[in-house]
Order: structure tokens, then C-alpha cells, then sequence
């Protein structure tokens, strides 16, 4: 174990290794902890709130002991159930996809087969491992991996997700799977450019390629899209060129947030598992807990975005009048969790943004999906670069 | 860095670069490749070269092997046939590969710092800025020339695969 | 042959779509706000809130025997339900009343007639072509069973759903 830190850390002094075993250790598990059970009320979350928005209820029954023990107490909880009941859902999900047959056709690539659904939900999880969840508890920042370049690190998993689609499809020796395997494929590398292209103007503001200092920077100047938000300096910077400064951050916003879209295959970008068109796409041959994985995969791929959207232009775990935590006392340990919770909270945010999105835009064509992302938006993103650099470089 | 480590990952990036080669199977062969870079990745993560580790993954793992595989399951290319091999063939790639490697040794052998360790680097920034320091800052103009070269060379491209291009 | 389809011409704010993102995300917000506040009752809770009371007269549910004001089954046991029905659920096995009994004119009556609830479709057919109207598809919809057997209706059963329906044709009492 020690090796692998001094792997990892070749400058760390062997002295604090214990320490941050296990601190590092505690983050990852708790955060492990936070996301997996984040993932599974997403998914509840989008069934109910699909249901809302189009007139439904959704899942209502399934509950904790709420609609178990009926009218516990005194108190109808009938009257609540369409509410609060359903609650339960996720577990009984869990539990049927679990009992399942685990099924496996007769004419896959069997190895490919097993191992792509592991590949999915992988990359997805451990890009979470540079995203600044919170600010410090008991001075121990609240990232599990405080590395130089945080963003590639996470683009750079993300992209190694590509495989478990690819081989899915390709492995499942069927028309369907591979054409969603294919689509996916050219559709996640078009965005890709984008995505990356489209985060370059923040760090060129920041000067600094670290996730946690672009979250102290938006703690001290604003967050990214609404600069004035800070607990320091209550006011709007005066320059002229701090006003500009958001013209080219917002065009960022908006490719990088359409682009996440697509990376996670969500609707309108939902082209590789388009149901009317390819059955259930690259994982159609898939059952029982292989394909859970699968589901979970890109749910967990939803909440690294919104993370990441979160993290770079909402400003983490910043909230006006929430001061940051950290010092070693009772305040600044609760004060820390506050932080973690404001974090999720606006992941949770944003998690309902995309749903509601999922129900509001009708899908692309797939020539349209492909111009939008090589014809506006990579130039788009490369524009925006320039704009950047030149009212960074020009006005004061 | 702890030797274990080098050596796990070495090992790593040099056997799956063989299976890259020993497979018969397009596919496997790709994926292999893939690991393997990222074997090459954790090497130079583990020289402090995380930058260059995490573009080794983006660039080739995350998007040219993608475009790899994609290219060869569209082909749909069958498992290589095993062919007969030539007895003058493996003994001239016997010898040529002997050559090699007794010519790499002997270059080692004379290279004065090759056997000791080197102590961990400490640079005064991230390894990302000094990179954008010293190709924007000393190689500037060959950086920019050969962006141009690219360029021309993907609009030569494009032009040659669209050729009813009026 | 290829015909030209004119295209719109668009504005600005259409050509760059987010306007148009922002209308849309305003309706599905707002059927969620609407819903959130319980002002839409568009769905029913299915065990609690039963449809029943909203039924057609001409809602075709099971497929049920009446008897008629005197107790006796209008059914004659003519078959003809049994040979229209497309899935062939019905089954009868015809019997005689004995020329002494109080509907002994009527001359047959079914001995048994099963219904497997399993096969029906609940196309009416049965019900069109009973020259009886012994047979009505009324509007029991939930039937649910834990074996298959508690789906074959036989006799006994259609007659208890069924029940006593008055205000029909009774040919038989004209008749000496």
C-alpha cells in the first residue's frame, strides 16, 4: 500500500503515508457510498418525475414501512403515498434484476460479453476521483485525488468508456447492438472534441489546470456563469474586461452542458439505444445484472457530468453565506458536510435538469446530431477560445 | 517510485505489446494495444510526467484505439489465417532481432548513467505548464509549422477522399 | 419522383434552437409544477380509485348466464354461442327438462356450460348471436385467479355473476 502512494506521490514524505491512507480510503468509500445510492434514486427520480411531467404518478408503492404498515400511528399514510411511498423502489429493482436469469446468447464473443458492462460503470466511477466534492473536513480536502490536471484525468476515463459500448455491441453478435455500438462510438468521439474544447477558456482564466483551484478561485471571484456570487466580495467586480469575461464562459456553458448530454447518451443525444429504432441498442442481448450494470453505468455517467458541470461553472461546493469548513472544530466539521451537502444538492439540481430535458426535446436525426457536434460546435468551442484569449490579453 | 510498481507495469505494457502482435484476432489485438498504453501511461505518470501519462490515454487508448476498433469491427475482419513460416525467414529474423538487441545492450552497457537511480524530479510548476512552456516559449515556430503541415496534410485528405469535389 | 418541400425560413432565435429549448422546458415544468400541486387528476390509483361508476352501459367485461324474472336460466342450450366463439371458450353440454316440469316447454336447458376465462377475448359475440339473451357480457373486468382451474367458469358461477335481468323478451310464456 505504501508503495502504491509512493507510486502515486513520488514527492510525499513516507511520514504522512498512514494518514492519508486512510483519509483517502474514507473518501473513497464514502463517496463510493454517496453516488451508488445517488444512482439508484436517479433512476427512481426519473421515473417519477418522467411521470409528473407527463400527468403520471410513477411509482408510488413501493415503500418503506410508510405504506407497509398502512394506517400506523393514527396517521393515514395513504394520503401521503403519492408522495412519499415508492421510496422503496430502487431495492425492489435491485432485487428483481438480481433474481433474473443471467442469460447469456448462444453466438456472443463470450469474454467481450462478460467484461463490457464492467468497463461502462467503471470509467464512470473512478472519474469521479478528481472531482472536488467538498471543501476540507478536519483540514483534509475533500477530493480523493488532488492531481495537476484534473479535467484530462476525467475526459481521459470517460473516454476509455467507449470501449465498454464498442465491445457490448460487437460482442453481442447482433444487428442491433452493433448498430447502436456504432453510433455511440462515432457520436462520443465527435463530442469529445468539443467537451474538451469547450473547458479550455475556464483554465485560461484560472491559469491553472486543478480542479480544486478552480474552486477556490470561484470561491473568492464567483462562480463561473454568475460571477458576484461570493462570500468575499459581496460586489461586482468593476473592470470592463471582467465583464466580458462571461460572454465566452457562457458560450462554454452551453456547448460543454450539450455536449455532456451527448457523452451520456441522453436524450435528444439518445441515438445509440434509440428504442423505436434499435430495440434497446448496444445492450440488447443483455439481461439480468449484466445489463444492471449496464443501467447503472450510465445513470453513474449522468452524475460524474453533473458533477463536472457542477464543479467548473456552478462552483462546487460554494454557496453564498455558506462559509467554507475545514478547521479542526465542531463548526468547521459540520460546516464541511454543509459544503458536501451543497454539493450534491446542485448535482441533484442538475440531475432534474437533465431529466426534465429528457422530456421536453424530441431526438436528433443522426445527420443533425453529427453536424451539431463537427459543424457548430467544435468550431464553436475553438472560437471561443480565441475570444478568451484575446479579452484576456487585450482588455484590462 | 517503487520498483514493483515499474516492473508491474512494465511488465504489463510489454506483454499486452506482444499479445498486440501474437494475437490472431483483429479485435483482441486492438485491445490488447489498448492496454498496453496504458501500462505506458502509468510509467510516465510514475516519472511525473502525468500529463503526458493522461494524453497517452486520451489520445490513444480513449480515441485512436476507439477509432481502431471501430474501423476494423465495421470492416468486420476475421481472425488471421496462420501461415506456413519460411525456414530462411525465421532464421534471417532470428538474426536481425540478435543484432538488435546485442547492439541495444552494448549501448547500455556504455551509456555512463544507465545504472543508478535518478532522484525524483522536482520542477518548479506542474508538469502541464512546463510543457506549454517549453513548446509555446523554445519550440514555437517548429510547433506552429507543424500545425500548418497537419492542417494541410487533413485538407490534403479531404480533398482526395471527395473527389467529385467540382 | 423527388418533389422540392419548401423549407421555413427561420429566424435568428429559431436557427439557434434555444429559445425554443427554453419554451419547451417551460411547458414540462410546468405540467410538473401543475401535477406537483395536485391540480392535474389525470390517473387513478388503481386499487383505490376504481372506474366502475364510469362504466358504459355497453362496456362488453366477462361474459356471464342470467336468469330471468321466474328463477329460470334463459339459456336454451342452443350452442350457437359455442360455435361463433372465436377462441372457443364456451362449452356446453345440453340437457333435457322433463315434459312435466313447471318449464318443461322449453324443452332443454344446459346441463353444464363452461367459460374459460383464459381463451375469452371478450369480443361479444357470444352475446350478439344468443337468440335468447341469455348471455351478456356485463362488466366484471377484474378476474384474477391463483390457479388456473378459478378461470374456468362452469355453470354455477356465470349464472352468480350474472343475476336476474328482467325487462326482456320472454317468448316462452306466450307459448302453450
Amino acid at each position: 500500500m505504501n508503495a502504491i502512494l509512493q507510486f502515486l506521490h513520488p514527492l510525499i514524505d513516507p511520514a504522512s503515508i498512514p494518514f492519508l491512507l486512510w483519509t483517502t480510503l474514507a473518501k473513497s468509500i464514502g463517496l463510493l457510498c454517496i453516488v451508488l445510492v445517488m444512482v439508484s434514486y436517479t433512476v427512481y427520480a426519473e421515473r417519477r418525475v418522467s411521470s409528473l411531467i407527463q400527468d403520471r404518478l410513477g411509482p408510488n408503492r413501493t415503500g418503506f414501512p410508510l405504506s407497509l404498515f398502512g394506517n400506523l400511528f393514527g396517521i393515514k399514510w395513504r394520503d401521503w403515498s403519492p408522495i412519499l411511498g415508492g421510496l422503496g423502489q430502487p431495492i425492489a429493482d435491485a432485487v428483481k434484476l438480481l433474481l433474473k436469469e443471467e442469460f447469456t446468447p448462444a453466438f456472443v464473443k463470450k469474454f467481450y460479453f462478460w467484461i463490457a458492462p464492467g468497463l461502462g460503470i467503471g470509467a464512470a466511477i473512478v472519474s469521479l476521483a478528481v472531482i472536488p466534492f467538498g471543501s476540507k473536513i478536519w483540514g483534509v480536502d475533500m477530493v480523493i485525488a488532488n492531481i495537476d490536471i484534473g479535467p484530462l484525468f476525467v475526459f481521459a476515463i470517460s473516454s476509455l468508456g467507449v470501449y465498454g459500448i464498442v465491445l457490448a455491441g460487437w460482442s453481442s453478435n447482433s444487428k442491433y447492438p452493433f448498430l447502436g455500438a456504432v453510433r455511440s462510438t462515432s457520436q462520443l468521439i465527435s463530442y469529445e472534441l468539443s467537451l474538451g474544447l469547450s473547458v479550455v477558456p475556464l483554465f485560461m482564466i484560472v491559469g491553472k489546470l486543478n480542479l480544486v483551484d478552480l474552486v477556490s478561485y470561484q470561491v473568492q471571484n464567483g462562480w463561473m456563469i454568475l460571477p458576484g456570487i461570493t462570500a468575499a466580495k459581496p460586489h461586482l467586480p468593476g473592470t470592463l474586461g471582467s465583464y466580458l469575461i462571461i460572454v465566452p464562459i457562457l458560450i462554454s456553458f452551453i456547448v460543454f452542458t450539450i455536449a455532456m448530454f451527448a457523452e451520456t447518451n441522453r436524450l435528444p443525444f439518445d441515438l445509440p439505444e434509440g428504442e423505436t429504432e434499435l430495440v434497446g441498442g448496444y445492450h440488447t442481448e443483455y439481461s439480468s445484472l449484466k445489463f444492471a450494470l449496464f443501467f447503472l453505468g450510465e445513470y453513474t455517467a449522468m452524475i460524474t457530468g453533473s458533477s463536472f458541470i457542477v464543479t467548473l461553472f456552478l462552483g462546487a461546493w460554494h454557496f453564498p453565506g455558506i462559509p467554507e469548513g475545514g478547521a479542526p472544530s465542531l463548526a468547521g466539521l459540520l460546516l464541511g458536510f454543509v459544503n458536501i451537502g451543497v454539493f450534491f444538492v446542485k448535482v441533484i439540481a442538475f440531475l432534474l435538469f437533465f431529466i426534465a430535458i429528457r422530456w421536453t426535446l424530441p431526438r436528433f436525426r443522426y445527420d443533425q446530431l453529427m453536424k451539431l457536434g463537427w459543424i457548430y460546435f467544435f468550431e464553436i468551442a475553438l472560437v471561443n477560445i480565441f475570444l478568451t484569449a484575446l479579452i484576456l490579453a487585450f482588455v484590462p | 517510485m517503487s520498483p514493483t510498481l515499474f516492473w508491474i507495469f512494465a511488465a504489463i505494457t510489454l506483454g499486452f505489446g506482444a499479445a498486440t502482435l501474437i494475437n490472431r484476432n483483429p479485435v483482441a489485438s486492438a485491445l490488447s494495444l489498448a492496454v498496453s498504453f496504458l501500462g505506458l501511461a502509468a510509467l510516465f505518470t510514475s516519472l511525473s510526467a502525468t500529463f503526458i501519462g493522461i494524453v497517452q490515454v486520451l489520445v490513444y487508448a480513449g480515441a485512436v484505439m476507439v477509432l481502431f476498433l471501430f474501423i476494423i469491427m465495421l470492416l468486420d475482419l476475421k481472425a488471421e489465417q496462420r501461415r506456413q513460416v519460411r525456414l530462411s525467414a525465421l532464421i534471417g529474423g532470428v538474426v536481425i532481432a540478435g543484432l538488435f538487441a546485442s547492439q541495444v545492450v552494448l549501448v547500455l552497457r556504455h551509456f555512463p548513467k544507465g545504472n543508478h537511480e535518478f532522484p525524483p524530479l522536482s520542477l518548479p510548476h506542474p508538469d502541464a505548464v512546463n510543457i506549454g512552456l517549453t513548446l509555446f516559449g523554445h519550440y514555437n515556430l517548429p510547433f506552429q509549422v507543424i500545425g500548418v503541415l497537419i492542417l494541410v496534410a487533413s485538407i490534403g485528405v479531404v480533398v482526395l477522399s471527395k473527389r467529385e469535389l467540382n | 419522383m423527388a418533389y422540392k418541400v419548401s423549407r421555413p425560413n427561420l429566424t435568428f432565435a429559431e436557427k439557434i434552437y434555444l429559445p425554443s429549448v427554453l419554451a419547451g422546458l417551460r411547458i414540462t415544468l410546468g405540467h410538473l409544477w401543475r401535477m406537483l400541486r395536485g391540480k392535474t387528476h389525470v390517473v387513478m390509483q388503481y386499487p383505490e380509485e376504481k372506474w366502475d361508476s364510469h362504466l358504459p352501459e355497453y362496456y362488453r367485461g366477462a361474459p356471464t348466464l342470467v336468469r330471468d324474472e321466474h328463477g329460470r336460466t334463459r339459456c336454451v342450450s342452443c350452442q350457437l354461442c359455442e360455435f361463433i366463439c372465436p377462441p372457443r371458450a364456451i362449452r356446453i353440454k345440453p340437457g333435457e327438462i322433463p315434459a312435466g316440469d313447471k318449464f318443461g316447454k322449453v324443452e332443454k336447458y344446459p346441463a353444464e356450460f363452461d367459460i374459460d376465462m383464459l381463451r375469452c377475448i371478450y369480443c361479444g359475440l357470444c352475446q350478439e348471436v344468443c337468440p335468447e339473451q341469455a348471455i351478456f357480457l356485463q362488466k366484471q373486468y377484474a378476474l384474477t385467479g391463483t390457479a388456473r382451474t378459478q378461470l374456468m367458469h362452469n355453470k354455477e358461477k356465470l349464472l352468480e355473476m350474472g343475476g336476474i335481468k328482467t325487462g326482456l323478451v320472454n317468448k316462452w310464456n306466450e307459448k302453450k
